[in-house]
């Protein structure tokens, strides 16, 4: 069966979609990465979409899916790389994709997810000292 | 529909890979017509929707891509056609936010806004037939 890979840096998983999906694909997508995060116990999540010529109601909603399952399971998710053309459209289209997270390029995307780890542990750290 | 058909092209709508090839082939129509890339970009987009929806909608059906022309002006006129069940409510099944599927309810009116002109014709039992345009 078709997949899309899902890499593993440390904390994150990072995902590069470069085919124009099917739906099932999209669905496979959004069930692969929620598994991997709870297996590997994930705190963020990077979603490239820069080769996607189109994002559609239906991957949209599957990328909102994603960002809310992660979420649940203590994860953050950026979406990177958005073209102008589909911004403009999903816009038209009535998505603004709410909820998600995005950035521009990797680069970005990954300084956000390691500062939102990095402001968590942190609040974490000052919890523990309090209970002392 | 105002306008001359040229040329068409006729695509099925049975499967989930078809909903892909339909995108692909708006495609390569939309950068021979030379629309711009945001253009051909909300018109890959509306067409996918509206594919979707006659595969989800309407148990499947086709999709007849045309170039059209009226007087200097040239456009895309794609048209949706299934044997499905129909639309009950047209106003309803445009707002946003109205769905009966699995998507988010944008597919309809959504796809409307992203082209010029958009008919739909419909009747219970026998079937949808959704014509949009987007003139260059």
């Amino acid at each position: 069966m078709e997949r899309i890979p899902i890499l593993r840096m440390g904390n994150f998983l990072l995902v590069t979609i470069q085919v124009d999906m099917h739906d099932k694909l999209a669905i496979t997508l959004q069930d692969d990465l929620t598994n991997r995060i709870a297996d590997v116990g994930a705190k963020g999540v990077l979603i490239d979409i820069s080769s996607l010529e189109i994002v559609d109601s239906f991957i949209g909603r599957t990328l909102a899916n994603i960002a809310s399952m992660a979420r649940v399971l203590d994860a953050e998710t950026v979406v990177v790389g958005m073209q102008p053309a589909v911004a403009i459209t999903l816009v038209e289209l009535g998505m603004s994709l709410p909820g998600i997270h995005t950035a521009l390029n990797v680069e970005t995307g990954m300084e956000f997810l390691q500062q939102t780890v990095a402001d968590f542990q942190e609040r974490d750290h000052a919890w523990d000292y309090t209970e002392d | 529909m105002p306008g001359t058909i040229q040329k068409t092209e006729t695509l099925p709508i049975k499967n989930g890979s078809d909903v892909v090839s339909v995108r692909q082939r708006v495609r390569v129509w939309t950068t021979e017509m030379k629309f711009s890339l945001v253009e051909q970009t909300k018109i890959v987009t509306a067409a996918s929707e509206l594919a979707r929806n006659t595969l989800e909608h309407g148990r499947g059906g086709e999709v007849q891509l045309a170039l059209i022309t009226n007087g200097a002006r040239q456009g895309i006129q794609m048209a949706f056609s299934d044997h499905g069940p129909g639309i009950p409510d047209v106003k309803l099944a445009l707002s946003d936010g109205y769905t009966t599927g699995k998507g988010m309810g944008l597919g309809l009116g959504g796809s409307r806004r992203l082209m010029n002109e958009f008919e739909i014709e419909t009747e219970p039992g026998v079937g949808t037939k959704i014509t949009c345009i987007r003139w260059k």
